[in-house]
C-alpha cells in the first residue's frame, strides 16, 4: 500500500525527513544538509554505484547500500556515518591510492583533487596496503588534453559525460577488474579518436587523470558544476 | 622535568621536510624548552643514541642502508613519526618503482654519461628493488603527511606530542600539502 504513496517519510541519522517516491537516499540526504561522501557520483550524470564511498546502513538489514542508487522507502532508517561505514570508506580510499601511482605532491591536480581531499576529510593519514606500482601509460596525443592512467580511479565520470551529455561516447572501459582501463574509441590514441574536443571529461574528472595541457602545474581547478545547468537549459528548450 | 630527546633522520627524501622544520623560526626556541635535539642532520652527533623519545623520520626506504637505519631507529625510539609524504607514502622516490633501479641507474650513469660510464657499486649502498614507505618495515606511531608538512603543522604536532595533548593530523595536513 505504502508503495503507491508519492511522499515517503524516513529517518536519516536521527532526522525525520520526507522524500518523493523514486528519489535516492543520497539526493534526500543532501537536500537535508546531511553530507554523504561521494566520488563517482556527479550531479547531472547518471549514477552507477561504482566507487562505494556513499555506502549507508539501513536498520534491519546487514547489507550496506550505495545511497546514490538506492531509493527511499517508507519508514526507512538510514545511518550515514557510523564507525563501520567510516572504516569501510577509508579502506576504499586506501585501495584506490594503492592500486595506481597517485603521487599527490607532483600531480597536476594537487590541491584540486577529490581523491586527495576525501582522504583528508575521512582521516586517512597513510595507506596500510602495499602499493601496486603498476607501469602505466600517459596519452598526450591530443592537442589540448592529456590522459594520465596513473591517476585514474575508474569512476567513469568521463565515460558518462561524453556519452550522456556530449553525445559522442568516445570514452569507454576496456578489460576487467584491476586491469580495467579507460580507452578512447576502440583503444586508439585520444588525438586521433572521434573526440569533439569539448573538454567536458576534463572538467568532471575528480583527479589529475584528465587535464588541460595549457594548465600544467599545481593550479588546475575543475568546474564540474556546469552540468546541472546545462541539463536544465536543455530540458527547458 | 627533564627534556625529551628528539632525533630527526633523513632517509630517501629531498631534505625539504627538514627545511620546513627550520621554518618554525622563533618557535624553535619555545620548542627547545621542551626537547633536546640529540641526533639530526642539523647537529653533529654521528651515532644514533640508545634512548630517543621522539624521532622524526624524513624520506622513504630506498636502499639497504635506509632499511638498516630504520630498523635501528625503531629499536631505540619510543615514538616514531613518519615525517612528510616520502616517509608516509613513498612519494617522489617511489616514482621509480614501475621502472626498477637497473633501468634508472643505467639511464643516469651509462646512457647519459659523457665520461667513464659506470654504475656506482662501491661505498654507496645497494638500492632496493622497490622504494617503500617506512611503515612497511617498522611500526610507525604518528603519520604526518605533506610535501613538506608546513611549519605550522610541525609546530602544532610537535607541541602536542611533547606535551601529550591530543593531535588530529587530518585537520593539519594531507598528502601533497
Amino acid at each position: 500500500m505504502s508503495d503507491n504513496v508519492e511522499v515517503k517519510t524516513l529517518v536519516i541519522d536521527g532526522h525525520e525527513v520526507s522524500a518523493r517516491r523514486g528519489q535516492t537516499i543520497l539526493e534526500v540526504a543532501r537536500e537535508n544538509n546531511i553530507d554523504i561522501p561521494t566520488l563517482c557520483h556527479l550531479d547531472g550524470l547518471s549514477d552507477v554505484g561504482a566507487c562505494r564511498m556513499c555506502l549507508v546502513e539501513i536498520a534491519g538489514s546487514n547489507k550496506l547500500l550505495p545511497s546514490c542508487v538506492a531509493t527511499v522507502s517508507e519508514g526507512m532508517q538510514v545511518s550515514t556515518s557510523s564507525e563501520r561505514l567510516q572504516k569501510h570508506r577509508r579502506t576504499i580510499l586506501e585501495l584506490l591510492f594503492a592500486e595506481r601511482n597517485h603521487v599527490c605532491s607532483v600531480c597536476v591536480a594537487n590541491g584540486h583533487c577529490e581523491l586527495q581531499s576525501l582522504g583528508q576529510s575521512q582521516g586517512l593519514t597513510h595507506v596500510r596496503l602495499p602499493y601496486c606500482n603498476p607501469e602505466l601509460t600517459v596519452d598526450a596525443s591530443h592537442e589540448r588534453f592529456t590522459l594520465d592512467h596513473n591517476r585514474c580511479i575508474l569512476c567513469t565520470r568521463c565515460v558518462r559525460v561524453c556519452a550522456e551529455v556530449e553525445g559522442a561516447h568516445v570514452w569507454d572501459v576496456m578489460g576487467r577488474g584491476i586491469k580495467s582501463m579507460i580507452i578512447s574509441d576502440l583503444h586508439e590514441d585520444w588525438g586521433s579518436s572521434s573526440c569533439t574536443r569539448c573538454g567536458k571529461c576534463v572538467q568532471v574528472c575528480p583527479t589529475g587523470a584528465l587535464f588541460d595541457k595549457s594548465k600544467v602545474g599545481a593550479e588546475h581547478p575543475k568546474y564540474p558544476d556546469f552540468l546541472p545547468y546545462l541539463n536544465l537549459m536543455r530540458e527547458a528548450r | 622535568m627533564s627534556k625529551l630527546k628528539l632525533a630527526t633522520v633523513w632517509l630517501d627524501g629531498c631534505s625539504g621536510c627538514h627545511m620546513s622544520f627550520l621554518d618554525m623560526d622563533e618557535r624553535l626556541l619555545a620548542l627547545a624548552e621542551l626537547v633536546d635535539v640529540v641526533y639530526s642532520p642539523l647537529v653533529d652527533a654521528k651515532k644514533y643514541p640508545d634512548q630517543v623519545d621522539i624521532a622524526l623520520v624524513e624520506g622513504a626506504v630506498a636502499s639497504v642502508d635506509d632499511e638498516k637505519k630504520i630498523r635501528k631507529i625503531r629499536a631505540h625510539t619510543k615514538l616514531l613519526v613518519a615525517m612528510g609524504d616520502c616517509a608516509v607514502t613513498g612519494n617522489v622516490p617511489s616514482m621509480r618503482n614501475p621502472i626498477g633501479p637497473e633501468a634508472i641507474l643505467n639511464r643516469a650513469y651509462v646512457e647519459n654519461a659523457s665520461a667513464q660510464p659506470q654504475i656506482p657499486c662501491v661505498v654507496v649502498p645497494r638500492l632496493l628493488q622497490v622504494v617503500r614507505p617506512i611503515h612497511e618495515f617498522v611500526k610507525v606511531d604518528v603519520f604526518l603527511p605533506g610535501c613538506p608538512p608546513s611549519a605550522d603543522t610541525f609546530h602544532t604536532a610537535l607541541t602536542a606530542l611533547a606535551t601529550g595533548a591530543p593531535l588530529d593530523v587530518s585537520a593539519l595536513t594531507r598528502f601533497g600539502a
